[in-house]
């Protein structure tokens, strides 16, 4: 078989580790030989250098050692010597399409796999080399993911290989093994399960459901409690509300003419699979004279200027509490023609009209954030337009069983526990001690509970406080199943062994259950045996792997009616004291991903902030308060109390402050410990999303920021009062009407004389490469850059680098604000390297590392170059990246960690680039390569550019992303390049740019325009 | 021999180029005496200067040890400012070394006599500023072990590639070598006459075995002085273009790029006069402190020092033009990208820089047109230190603020220096001096051959005349 792993070459050699094993395990608690006199006799110095020698926390162990010790005592603590650790797993696992029958070493090899966050569920494919996941992207045949994967989910990759996870069994802070785990378990007496309590997060998952059920039938008076920081719970209850029956919710944002979001970033964080941005862009390309009647029109209501925010044709600003007057007043407003004079009612007023014109090709969604009423009366409004069943449809709720979940739920749990009647806490996969409500005190709760075991992923905050912690298997390293919210499932399939012996929420539910089977595969596999029909049983189950969705479990239709008495809108918040929202932080979630390295580095789609977190205030808010960004505030309501650093964001509602979750956590790793603010720390069960009261003081204090984009606007900073500054033409944009009456306009925007050269020109022959991004429809939403960053081994610098402005992603996403400070729009633009003809970078490397390749690639020769960085400077388009330092070196240096471990996630297919050399995107130059030499290996007969897919086109939700041979008239980029809407960015300075870009065109209500 | 009797009005007009020289032999003795001093006879105060700038010389070698082993990343710069300090003290050193040249070279050619005096250490500052500056260009690289030899036309079995002819680094890479290889040429060659006299004189046997080989066989015969006077006219002749051509082709890297800042058309003829405005600035730091150290007020007289300031003058006001003219295009292009540059280079954030070097370079020269100003020893030391410092920031302007904030407003960045960049700069000025202080050791800072025709020109323009005088 695959015995040919990395680990395994590296592990074979040496014999010590096997040694070291035994001691590691052995020698803290019956030493045969004593090493001196203070281990005989047991004191606390020798307790103290045990703990520092054979400890509870990896990082720990490692510190003040070499390199060389630390990769035997990982080997050895962690039971790498004798597992060939990056072998395949042992279950059988169907390949994809792409896969090949027979095994060839060093082909990339591509399985189905799932992967669940925040109540939903996206299908992956992933690419595996010799049994190591290297990159995450989409399964094209999952109905929640049609190809794309978010940011979050490619970046997960990077977490199977991050050496800060759990990696021993914990027992009362002292290291354990899993037998003595199940040892313990065995003496627990549940009885009825009257002191047992499950907690979990959102439970996506058929098999874990089963084993639940299960679980309350073995103990009745046992309870399951579903917590998550970010969840869907006010949408399901928002459903019950207004439908009486439990339903789930399906907005079909490519179906309609107007949608209004109450609070709803459907295109950034409050939808964590790419489904919403598919179907939104759909309607946001634009091919023909139709496409233009197609593009819909997106109102937003919000307090924190989101993603969707930044792609609406209008937005109105407003706190997050007030959300909900406002949809009480628009479903008011749809019997009568409301009056008003302020922004607000024009705004009410000119969406009310829209909403009822456009009738069934209307819709209206609320936010995740905001309460169940503004869901139902969401709903309410979708039925009186007669958009029900059109533009948004319903199906049944696919979990039924006992279970309660939220922040009510967890409230009552933290109760039970803390008056005593908890006796058992099974904590699988979550971290309450971080993400519970300020109020609740869990972790003083969690110590009054005599049981607590935590499955985690992390030796996280909730690690520390719980009597047993048991480390995670990483949705990469085990067998499961997950469920998207229309009721399609797919099949988790691991990709390699848990490296870290870590072991799943199933089997660890398996050992509760004390169920025949005990191995993720055999629970997986078994379950989906009593569910798919017996006949074609087998075959089903192998067509679920490969095809990697389980046929037959979509959920059914249903046609749920409002019951409009059941909804009453609660009167609006008080509006004293500063409003404090909550916000799902792009780059962390919920502090899941704090220790991703990728993910940190990753700006803040709106904010461009990277390495933290911080309050946002509007700009009105900063001048009246005189606060610079990076000044500390202090947060306070009560003894709740935040001190954190403030940012301007334009746009943001005034009156109000939002702050992203998932930053300052206490216990994470070396990448996420004490990363950002803790805005935990003033979140209660009440004020869960919106903490109403609050007042904001500055502490004198100030705080560094990192932030990707200095300047955020196409029009240049007034540094002359007398000058009126310039416009610069960068990202251009129309409205349909005035591009309708003139389609030249988008290139109008750029006069560029007839650009001659004294020389002949090159002609550009045959095959030739071209991209073209449609700005229509991108949303800026950061697929690209972890796709790029994953494919290309992009590395990670650091929040000091970054500060000194040397991050590498290849493509960044640039964003500009247009208009008024206070309250401006926002686009985005995708920036790679624009593989000029005319390359400027070219004709000034002395070495000739960078020259033109006969297909038009602008190519970097690595190992030529001597890093002279003038290329760079001569690059206007500044997508070129220099290695300051050794990144891989300092990121491994910095975390102590073996480059052996850290490589294994690294596409073997691109170079890993030395320190003192420039980089940039190549076009994904590998994936050319290989398709050429597949066209070859197959005996086709000629190489056309067919099936080429760079990895950021490969991944975008929105197919903003056009790539392949531009003299074949039939491609798209061909198509899309001949486009009237089509320009080149600094066109004059007659580089002649490969990537172009296709102008945006908006939408808007002449009503509101003309104000 | 008959007393001369000079008029004092003539002696203030037109002064002599050298004063109180007694005879040749005299003459001889005071520039000899420095170099065959003993240890102690050497004033302390030359010794406790010596050691201050070598230990910089130490830190410099630290500096670049830990850059080599770190990468850039030590230095402050970042994307998009790829070139900061490194490559503005390059050009400032590169700009230093051309005074050097245009007195030995082209005053020569013009019959300058006055250069006599100051040519000998204006060339050894030439070829000290140029090691200066060679210093960054190989070690701004990313891989200086790499670039050592892939940035020369060697035939390498690596990759079998040439240089890239159309880049202008490449072009830099010859202009200095060029540049460094005549230099070095000029100045040996005249400096054969003088070390054969220091091989005459010497006692120990150490000194005369050195200076005999490096004196070439030197025995003064006519035939001698012939083929020397040829040679010299020859590699003067060769110097003087290269006086126009190296700063070209330095301002090359910038003027033929695109970015708005750099890509200027006058810049060559900018850069030229900026060097040799900074380069007549440096010399006059040098002469002076030299002139102090060793006692030489006889030898290097203020009416040198006036006309040097003359030039400084000139230049200063070439560079203020240029700086106008930069101002007028921006205006006069209608491009956008390049008006912003330069309202950002005056009133953006580097606007301390701007006015800095628009201050020491065009405003504060502008005190030379007062002959009170040019002959003042302290307001002349002064101005020669504020030049250096405006035209260092010339270069730090043009260079690193252009990069600031070029075309995508998405990318504009900002540069500090670090502490590497700081002390590997204070570790060249240091490499500068010791060099400089170790020549006027151990050479004849003051050409002898030379200083002894204009000295005895002098004494016969006026002995000759009995004291009266005829341009009345």
């Amino acid at each position: 078989m695959d015995k040919m792993s990395l680990f395994q070459i590296l592990n074979n050699a040496p014999d010590e580790p096997a040694g070291l094993k035994q001691a590691s395990t052995s020698s803290s608690t019956t030493p045969e030989y004593w090493r001196s006199l203070d281990q005989l006799a047991d004191t606390p110095e020798f307790q103290q250098w045990v703990h520092r020698e054979f400890p509870d926390d990896a990082v720990a162990v490692l510190d003040g050692n070499s390199r060389r010790s630390m990769l035997k005592i990982m080997a050895a603590s962690f039971g790498l010597a004798g597992l060939a650790a990056c072998r395949r797993p042992e279950m059988r696992m169907a390949p994809q399409a792409r896969g090949r029958e027979d095994y060839i070493p060093g082909s990339p090899y591509n399985y189905t796999s799932a992967f669940a966050l925040g109540g939903h569920a996206s299908g992956l494919v992933v690419q595996t080399y010799e049994g190591r996941p290297s990159k995450i992207e989409g399964n094209p045949d999952h109905p929640s993911s049609l190809g794309a994967a978010t940011a979050l989910a490619q970046a997960s990759v990077l977490g199977v290989y991050d050496p800060d996870r759990a990696k021993v069994v914990m027992e009362g802070g002292k290291e354990s093994t899993w037998e003595e785990f199940e040892a313990a378990l065995k003496t627990l007496s549940l009885g009825d399960g009257s002191g047992l309590r499950f907690l979990s997060g959102t439970v996506v998952s058929p098999t874990l459901e089963s084993q639940r059920a299960e679980a309350l039938k073995s103990f009745p008076k046992a309870k399951w409690v579903e917590y998550e920081s970010i969840a869907r719970d006010n949408e399901r209850a928002g459903a019950l509300l207004a439908f009486g029956q439990a339903v789930d919710v399906h907005p079909q944002f490519d179906r309609a003419k107007v949608i209004l979001s109450l609070d709803f970033d459907f295109l950034g964080n409050d939808w964590p699979t790419p489904l919403a941005t598919k179907l939104f862009s759909k309607n946001r390309h634009v091919d023909s004279e139709e496409d233009l009647e197609k593009i819909s029109r997106l109102y937003v209501v919000e307090s924190q200027f989101s993603l969707t925010g930044a792609n609406a044709e209008h937005r109105l600003r407003m706190r997050g509490g007030d959300v909900q007057q406002f949809a009480a007043d628009l479903s008011a407003a749809l019997g009568t023609s409301p009056a008003g004079s302020d922004r607000r009612a024009k705004f009410l007023a000119a969406v009310a009209k829209d909403l009822k014109a456009a009738g069934k090709e209307a819709l209206v969604v609320a936010g995740p954030r905001q309460p169940a009423v503004v869901h139902a009366l969401a709903h309410q409004i979708n039925q009186t337009l007669g958009a029900a069943g059109e533009t948004i449809t319903f199906t049944k709720a696919a979990t039924t069983d006992r279970v309660e979940s939220g922040v009510d739920a967890l409230k009552t749990l933290t109760g039970e526990m803390t008056s005593g009647q908890v006796s058992t806490l099974i904590i699988l996969g979550a971290n309450p001690a971080y993400t519970a409500p300020a109020d609740l005190q869990f972790g003083a709760a969690l110590a009054k509970v005599a049981n607590s075991i935590h499955l985690g992923a992390e030796n996280d905050e909730t690690a520390a406080a719980a009597k047993w912690h048991l480390p995670e298997a990483h949705f990469l390293e085990a067998w499961g199943d997950a469920r998207s919210t229309d009721g399609v499932v797919a099949i988790q399939q691991p990709m390699i062994e848990p490296i870290f012996g870590g072991r799943s929420a199933i089997e660890v539910m398996a050992l509760v259950l004390d169920s025949k089977d005990k191995k993720g595969y055999d629970l997986v596999k078994n379950f989906w045996a009593s569910q798919l029909p017996a006949a074609s049983r087998d075959n089903a189950w192998k067509k679920a792997l490969n095809d990697g969705v389980v046929a037959g479990t979509k959920s059914a239709e249903v046609k749920p009616t409002v019951d409009s008495k059941r909804i009453q809108a609660a009167p609006a918040a008080a509006a004293s004291g500063i409003e404090v929202g909550f916000l799902p932080s792009a780059t962390t979630w919920d502090g899941r991903f704090a220790n991703n390295a990728w993910m940190q580095e990753a700006p803040d789609p709106i904010t461009k902030l990277v390495w933290d977190n911080v309050v946002l205030v509007s700009p009105a808010m900063a001048r009246e308060r005189n606060l610079k960004d990076g000044d500390m505030v202090a947060l306070t309501r009560g003894n709740l109390k935040l001190e954190a650093a403030v940012m301007t964001q334009p746009g943001h509602a005034a009156n109000a402050v939002s702050i992203a979750l998932g930053y300052g956590r206490p216990r994470s790793g070396t990448v996420g410990t004490d990363v950002g603010f803790n805005a935990g720390l003033i979140r209660t069960s009440d004020g869960f999303w919106f903490g109403q009261g609050f007042s904001m003081a500055p502490t004198g204090a100030k705080h560094i920021l990192a932030n990707t984009q200095e300047h955020g606007s196409m029009e240049e900073p007034q540094l002359v009062a007398s000058i009126k500054p310039n416009h610069r033409p960068l990202v251009r944009e129309s409205t349909i009407e005035d591009y309708k009456k003139n389609a030249r306009i988008i290139e109008q925007m750029n006069e560029v004389p007839e650009l001659d050269s004294i020389y002949p020109q090159r002609t550009w022959e045959g095959l030739q490469w071209g991209m073209a991004i449609d700005l229509g429809a991108c949303t800026g939403c950061n697929a690209c850059v972890i796709a790029c960053q994953s494919e290309n081994n992009v590395p990670s610098v650091g929040k000091d680098q970054v500060l000194r402005g040397r991050e590498m992603h290849w493509i960044r996403m640039d964003r500009y604000y247009v208009g008024p400070v206070d309250d401006p729009r926002a686009v985005e633009q995708p920036i790679p390297c624009m593989q000029c003809e005319n390359a400027p970078c070219e004709n000034v490397c002395p070495v000739q590392a960078t020259t033109h390749s006969p297909e038009g690639l602008n190519d970097m020769a690595y190992n030529r170059c001597v890093g002279t960085r003038y290329c760079a400077n001569n690059c206007p388009f500044k997508v070129r990246h220099f290695n300051f330092l050794d990144w891989h070196k300092n990121f491994l240096e910095r975390r102590r960690i073996e480059p052996e471990l850290m490589s294994m996630v690294y596409n073997p297919d691109v170079t890993v680039r030395m320190r003192g050399i420039m980089e940039k995107c190549t076009y994904c130059v590998q994936r050319i390569q290989e398709a050429r030499i597949s066209t070859k290996t197959d005996g086709r007969k000629e190489f056309t550019g067919e099936g080429v897919v760079t990895a950021c086109q490969q991944t975008c939700p929105a197919d903003a992303i056009a790539f392949g041979n531009i003299n074949d008239p039939n491609s798209k980029v061909a198509k899309l390049k001949k486009q009237e809407r089509n320009y080149a960015m600094l066109a004059e300075l007659d580089v002649r740019p490969r990537t172009t870009y296709l102008g945006r065109l908006r939408n808007p209500n002449p009503d509101l325009e003309a104000s | 021999m008959s007393t001369v009797v000079q008029d004092p009005q003539l002696l203030e007009l037109n002064p002599p180029l050298v004063q109180g020289t007694g005879d040749l032999h005299d003459l001889t003795d005071q520039i000899s005496s420095v170099i065959e001093a003993q240890v102690f006879e050497t004033p302390l105060k030359y010794w406790i200067t010596l050691a201050c700038t070598s230990s910089i010389v130490l830190l410099l070698g630290a500096m670049i040890t830990y850059l080599v082993n770190t990468g850039i990343g030590v230095w402050g710069n970042n994307r998009p400012i790829g070139w900061a300090w490194d490559i503005t003290n390059f050009v400032f050193w590169i700009g230093i070394g051309h005074a050097g040249t245009l007195i030995s070279a082209i005053l020569f050619l013009f019959r300058q006599k006055w250069r006599t005096s100051i040519n000998r250490s204006a060339e050894a500052m030439t070829l000290f500023a140029v090691m200066c500056a060679g210093i960054f260009p190989l070690f701004h690289t990313g891989r200086p072990w790499r670039a050592f030899y892939w940035l020369f036309p060697i035939p390498n079995t690596d990759l079998n590639l040439w240089q890239n002819f159309r880049s202008p680094l490449i072009w830099d890479v010859f202009a200095v070598s060029t540049y460094f290889t005549v230099s070095l040429l000029f100045w040996f060659t005249g400096l054969v006459p003088d070390l054969a006299t220091l091989r005459d004189r010497a006692t120990t046997k150490v000194r005369q075995v050195v200076f005999g080989i490096l004196s070439l066989g030197w025995r003064g015969s006519a035939r001698h002085w012939r083929h020397y006077e040829q040679a010299y006219l020859i590699l003067a002749g060769i110097s003087t273009p290269l006086v126009l051509s190296v700063h070209s082709v330095v301002s090359f890297d910038f003027a033929t790029s695109v970015i708005p800042g750099w890509h200027t058309t006058i810049f060559p003829p900018y850069f030229v006069a900026g060097a040799i405005f900074s380069g007549f600035a440096c010399v006059m730091t040098l002469l002076l402190i030299a002139r102090w150290l060793l006692n030489l007020q006889n030898l290097i007289t203020i009416k040198h020092l006036d006309n040097m300031n003359k030039i400084i003058l000139v230049t200063g006001s070439i560079v203020g033009y240029a700086y106008c003219t930069e101002f007028f295009i921006a205006w006069y292009s209608g491009s956008i990208y390049e008006r912003f540059t330069f309202l950002n280079r005056a009133f953006g954030p580097y606007w301390w820089a701007a006015w800095s070097m628009y201050t020491c370079n065009v405003f504060i020269p502008q005190l030379y047109w007062f002959r009170k100003m040019r002959t003042n020893l302290w307001v002349m030391f002064i101005i020669s230190i504020t030049t250096n410092i405006g035209m260092w920031f010339e270069r730090f302007v043009i260079i690193a603020t252009s990069l600031t904030r070029d075309f995508l407003p998405s990318s504009w960045g900002y540069y500090s220096p670090t502490w590497v960049d700081i002390c590997t700069f204070i570790g060249t000025i240091g490499l500068f001096l010791t060099l400089f202080l170790l020549f006027a050791r151990f050479l004849p800072m003051i050409a002898m051959s030379e200083v002894k025709g204009v000295a005895s020109q002098e004494k016969h323009a006026f002995a000759g005349q009995e004291g009266k005088v005829l341009h009345r």
